[in-house]
């Protein structure tokens, strides 16, 4: 189906029902039981979910096939918001012309930024992209305020010109995103029971958006191209030696994959017109390295699967604070309600750097392929009989 | 002219503290081909053995003194440091003073132990991994000290202050003072970094480990466990990171994300200074500060807006771009 | 570790209540049936407090998370009350608000816009928050703010000094108690003026982004209406550590005052990096070489230590004031946690009160009948004197604390010491004022 073998063709159905039914998968529990506070399913972290996995798919294009590794890779996704907001201040709020932009002008980002950088390899070239990165955050910060807002972050205001728009409502608010009058915070609930479910009009975008960068992402995995980035990383010298010229590869991986980060950072600046410059800082450049490795590097899934559990770890367990643990062990004697809490609370709330940083250690130490490998083990449990099988390709991490 | 000859000072300074860690992180990069993410946090580790050891110092009993009052109206507490009841108020009081230099001390056992019990329960297991999965068990425990010494000297900065002989300012010539502190800094850091190459270079130990930095394989091939001193390198690349740290605590108050602070720019100054070579690493740091402090200068800032912010990283795009391997790197290290 | 006053049959209790007020959270819909963003419809009503965490500022965000902990419990009727015995509105009565019961929910912003943000959403798409209030960065402040806004909701900024965040940015869902740049630069010259004589050299050290570009232009100008020379304007990028650079030539540039607008864990390092550079005891032009630091905290000045002493700058609220809304408020705080509050976690506690007690007078948790209250509301007893919530701009005018680094402290707590409380005319400017001017309030968004 769509040119894809049967494996991809299932795993890409397994994605978009997964996508597509996120509301009622991340919503698992009563919205008034106590377990509540582990629902993800509400619009912003859905969003957030999509959003960052677009980014951690086009970052593996580049890390996982040819091996490269960037440390700047926030720089195209900041850029990709900024460009998206001045196309909101200045043009209209319908996000596509915005998303376009975003796009084009990261990839050009990018075009100059890998230019120079892969003149270099290994190290020297991770360096050159944290370079890069890091004067990009630091100019957009302080000398470059005019054009970006600085530490406040470049934001809609009610006196922008929008061309195509207005710049402000008949209540005399900000007009807000849009897809051709579809409003990106429209959202329906839907109560069942005990349980509620948010349908989000932004996220189902970010979602469709997602499933086609999923998509052309299998496709450059298996195309020609793919298998000559597979070669780059496998033996670079051993390329050069049969005539190809690596250089225009890796270039294009690279634009590539600078281009899916615009296209994050456009998506980022549309469910929420705001940009600010620690985007672009090398921690959000770190971040997505770690997800990627996280979830698996190479592989179609584990980067999009990383990118959620880092997520998730952020938004969810950083608002658990002690009240909230006193209700979970609520049911038991007070000494022992106090034993259970005090442990549990340097994990959570204002120490959830503390379990996510465990959590690196302990999948990269006992899952060496990441998450993925993880999924492969229960797998493999479930079906010792027929172990015979070819592995999944889709899985399979890229040499 | 007075001006330049400051600044020159103030790149040496900041050039020490950038050798220091650089070095050690040449060391763990050279060595055992780890890309320790890690090594921020042990500087500032050692910079919390001096407030340790600065509290430890500062344990007192307390005595409920009626004739003063706390915020709250009550009788207020009155605490007295234990040293001062054994070795009388005066020695005592001297040797809160002095708990800096005193952690130097203290920080070189606790920073080797650490260093050999990271590598033997924790890195040696990554030697064969791919360096992805290095960054990313190293970046996790970077995170994990980090928040320990959060959760237990909480965020904000804790002042270790110089003794108080050494932390007045010196007068070096006509219209040049400079603080103390910071010139026994650059003193120190040129002692520690001379006592590694001297170690590197005149003892056997030095000659195999360098010789295994060289060629792992040969080296083994001849039957010396190269492991085990590789071990001790860590330990040593640990012990150089921590003594960087407790020295540095006068110079800025030790906060917890210090490490965080210093590792982008650490690794900056080891490539800079070129894979595997630690003469590269020790040049790259005094260049880097010293062109630092130079960009700072009005002068220069009215000519460049906003060339203070990037200069280190503009300076190793283009050092880079014309040596491929930094300034002194090997073939083959990490390309 | 953990300190609270919950018993176990109040928590099954509140817990039930609380999963009946977020049964149906309604979220930034226009279509929504209910009257405005997240309608409390149950019995209690859930506020979102949104603190740094992690980060550099995690010490003011655990202070202010103590403070709102106090002002909910104040609220609910348990304590003693703390300052709702001193506050001039007498409102509310220990029953929560509009007689449902206060919940809140916790976020991290980690001093970043975007997890600022995303914190805030999910506090006002998950939980049903109906009012949002932290922060301890005007980055954030701002960012926050204007979230508050598209979503419907009220935001009571906590620390946030910018001029900006009641200037250019300032939105009609957006409240500020703490005070601002210009407040600070008003009421630091004339003391600065009785304290150092009005000839003098001034060398400005600025953090490179907006907050400090605000600050120093405040100051600048407050100073050189009394007379006194700006020598010099250095910019300092924010991740900078180590301030020698900039240090070194000051004391060769023919200035005697150096102004540091930092704040944070920068003007902890630039003032000890001034101090290590005898910057304090040295002379020049004939006089004592002064340094000021025009934002004070205390957290920070502990971070500082010896070097504050001496150091003259300006603090929205001490916890030494002898009124008696902060004797009621050390009080409280220092019996449940046993250390003196910080400003930071004295702004937060008001800025709940202030909440609450509009909530009551309008009778309404609506967003536009809450701020219609707020809005050019005159109060006292909260510990800066008589105090207006001005209309035109949402900001607190208020008597700013002139304050200096105490030689002699009897305590770890005692560092600062109140040299001047400078009256609140004397700090009001006009909403027009050209470093406030450009922005609009807009019309209040009810979702």
């Amino acid at each position: 189906m769509l040119g894809l073998g049967k494996k991809d063709t299932s795993l890409l159905l397994v994605v978009v029902a997964l996508t597509m039914l996120a509301p009622f998968i991340l919503n698992p529990f009563p919205s008034d039981s106590a377990m509540a506070q582990f629902n993800a399913g509400y619009p912003d972290l859905m969003q957030r979910f999509v959003i960052f996995g677009i980014f951690a798919i086009g970052f593996n294009i580049l890390f996982g096939l040819t091996g490269y590794l960037s440390f700047g890779h926030a720089a195209f996704l900041g850029v990709g918001s900024y460009s998206a907001v001045w196309m909101f201040k200045l043009l209209s709020m319908n996000i596509l012309p915005a998303i376009i932009l975003s796009v084009i002008i990261a990839g050009l980002f990018s075009l100059i930024i890998g230019w120079v950088s892969l003149r270099r390899t290994g190290i020297y070239f991770s360096i050159l992209t944290l370079a890069f990165a890091q004067m990009s955050f630091a100019l957009a910060y302080s000398v470059l305020t005019p054009l970006t807002n600085g530490e406040t972050g470049l934001q809609v205001n009610l006196d922008d010109p929008r061309v195509l728009g207005v710049s402000a409502t008949a209540d005399g608010s900000i007009p807000v995103t849009n897809l051709f009058g579809l409003e990106m915070r429209a959202a329906y609930d839907m109560a069942v029971g005990p349980w509620t479910f948010t349908f989000s009009a932004g996220y189902y975008v970010c979602a469709l958006v997602m499933i086609a960068a999923f998509y052309l992402s299998i496709r450059i995995f298996r195309s020609p191209f793919g298998m000559m980035l597979r070669a780059i990383k496998s033996n670079q010298t051993r390329m050069n030696y049969t005539g190809l010229n690596p250089k225009p590869y890796t270039l294009a991986a690279f634009v590539i994959s600078g281009m899916y980060a615009g296209l994050a950072g456009g998506l980022m600046a549309s469910m929420d017109p705001l940009a600010g410059a620690e985007r672009m800082q090398w921690t959000a450049s770190g971040e997505v390295v770690l997800m990627t490795i996280l979830g698996g590097v190479g592989t179609l899934i584990g980067p999009v699967l990383g990118a959620g559990l880092i997520k998730y770890f952020e938004n969810i367990f950083s608002k658990i604070n002690d009240t909230v643990l006193h209700s979970w062990f609520a049911f038991l004697p007070d000494g022992i309600e106090d034993f259970f809490v005090s442990i549990i609370h340097p994990f959570v709330g204002k120490g959830w750097h503390l379990t996510l940083g465990l959590m690196f250690m302990l999948v990269v130490t006992f899952l060496p392929g990441g998450l993925v490998e993880g999924g492969q083990r229960i797998a493999k449990a479930f079906r010792k009989k027929e172990d015979d099988k070819p592995k999944s390709p889709s899985t399979e991490p890229a040499e | 002219m007075d001006v330049f000859l400051t600044q020159i000072l103030n790149g040496l300074d900041k050039g020490s503290a950038y050798a220091l860690i650089a070095l050690g992180l040449t060391l763990i990069f050279g060595t055992l081909g780890v890309v320790n993410f890690a090594h921020g946090a042990l500087f500032m580790i050692g910079a919390f053995c001096s407030v340790f050891l600065q509290r430890l110092l500062n344990m007192s009993y307390e005595t409920i003194d009626p004739t003063k009052t706390d915020f709250l109206g009550n009788p207020a507490v009155v605490k007295t440091p234990y040293v001062e009841s054994w070795f009388g108020p005066e020695t005592g009081a001297a040797i809160i003073d002095w708990s800096v230099p005193l952690a130097v001390l203290f920080a070189i056992p606790v920073m080797i132990a650490i260093g050999f019990i990271m590598e033997r329960g924790l890195i040696k297991h990554f030697y064969k991994r791919e360096h992805a999965d290095q960054i990313l068990v190293t970046f996790g425990l970077a995170i994990v000290l980090q928040e320990v010494i959060k959760a237990l000297y909480g965020a904000n900065p804790i002042q270790t202050p110089a003794p108080d002989s050494l932390s007045g300012v010196a007068v070096l010539a006509e219209g040049i003072v400079y603080p103390v502190w910071r010139i026994v800094y650059f003193f120190f850091s040129v002692v520690v970094i001379g006592a590694v190459f001297a170690f590197l270079q005149f003892t056997t130990f030095g000659m195999v480990v360098r010789a295994g930095m060289a060629d792992r394989e040969t080296v083994g091939l001849l039957g010396i466990d190269i492991d085990k001193r590789f071990t001790l390198m860590f330990g040593i690349a640990a012990g150089v990171a921590g003594l960087a740290g407790v020295m540095y605590g006068p110079i800025n108050a030790p906060n917890y994300h210090m490490g965080m602070d210093f590792l982008v720019l650490s690794f900056v100054v080891v490539v800079v200074g070129g894979m595997g070579s630690l003469p590269g690493a020790v040049a790259a740091g005094f260049l880097l500060g010293i062109l630092e402090s130079f960009a700072s200068m009005t002068v220069v800032t009215e000519i460049i807006p906003g060339i203070n912010q990037i200069i280190i990283y503009l300076v190793a795009i283009i050092i880079l771009l014309v040596r491929p391997r930094g300034l002194m790197g090997r073939k083959g290290v990490m390309e | 570790m953990s300190k609270t006053n919950l018993t176990r049959r109040g928590v099954l209790k509140s817990g039930a209540v609380a999963g009946a007020g977020v049964a149906l959270p309604t979220i930034f819909t226009a279509s929504s049936a209910a009257a405005y963003t997240n309608e409390p419809t149950g019995a209690s009503v859930t506020l979102g407090f949104n603190v740094p965490q992690t980060g550099a500022y995690a010490d003011e965000g655990a202070d202010e998370l103590r403070a709102y902990e106090l002002a909910v419990e104040h609220l609910n009727g348990g304590g003693d009350g703390g300052m709702l015995n001193t506050f001039s509105s007498k409102e509310l009565k220990g029953d929560g608000i509009l007689g449902k019961k206060v919940e809140f929910v916790t976020g991290d912003t980690q001093t970043k816009s975007d997890a600022a943000r995303a914190s805030a959403k999910s506090m006002i798409e998950k939980d049903g928050a109906v009012m949002i209030t932290g922060g301890s960065s005007s980055g954030v402040a701002i960012a926050v703010q204007g979230l508050c806004q598209e979503a419907g909701v009220i935001f009571m900024a906590g620390l946030t000094h910018s001029n900006d965040t009641t200037g250019k940015d300032k939105k009609a869902n957006g409240f500020r108690h703490f005070f601002n740049g210009y407040m600070s630069a008003a009421a630091l010259a004339p003391v600065l003026k009785g304290l150092y004589g009005d000839d003098r050299k001034a060398y400005h050290l600025t953090a490179d982004y907006t907050w400090g570009w605000t600050q120093q232009e405040s100051i600048a100008a407050a100073t050189e209406a009394m007379g006194w020379e700006t020598v010099n304007n250095v910019l300092t990028p924010l991740a900078s550590t180590d301030f020698s650079s900039y240090i070194a030539p000051v004391l060769n540039s023919g200035a005697d005052v150096l102004v540091l607008n930092h704040y944070g864990g920068n003007m902890v390092n630039s003032l000890t990096n001034a101090v290590q550079f005898g910057l304090r005891e040295a002379q020049a032009n004939g006089k004592n070489f002064e340094i000021v630091v025009p934002l004070f905290s205390r957290l920070m000045a502990r971070g500082a230590g010896e070097n504050i002493k001496g150091i003259v700058g300006s603090t929205n609220w001490h916890w030494s004031l002898q009124d008696e809304g902060s004797k009621a408020f050390v009080k409280s705080f220092g019996t449940k946690y046993g250390f003196p509050p910080s400003q930071a976690a004295h702004t937060t506690y008001c800025q709940t009160l202030l909440y609450a007690d509009a909530c009551q007078r309008a009778g309404t948790f609506n967003p536009c009948g809450v701020g219609e209250a707020l809005e050019g509301f005159e109060f006292d007893g909260l510990g800066n004197g008589k105090t207006l919530y001005r209309a035109d701009d949402h900001q607190c005018f208020k008597d700013v604390l002139v304050v200096k680094g105490k030689e002699n402290p009897t305590s770890e707590f005692d560092l600062l010491e109140v040299v001047e409380v400078t009256p609140a005319a004397q700090v009001t400017y006009d909403p027009e004022h050209p470093m406030f001017a450009g922005g609009q309030l807009g019309s209040c968004n009810a979702g």
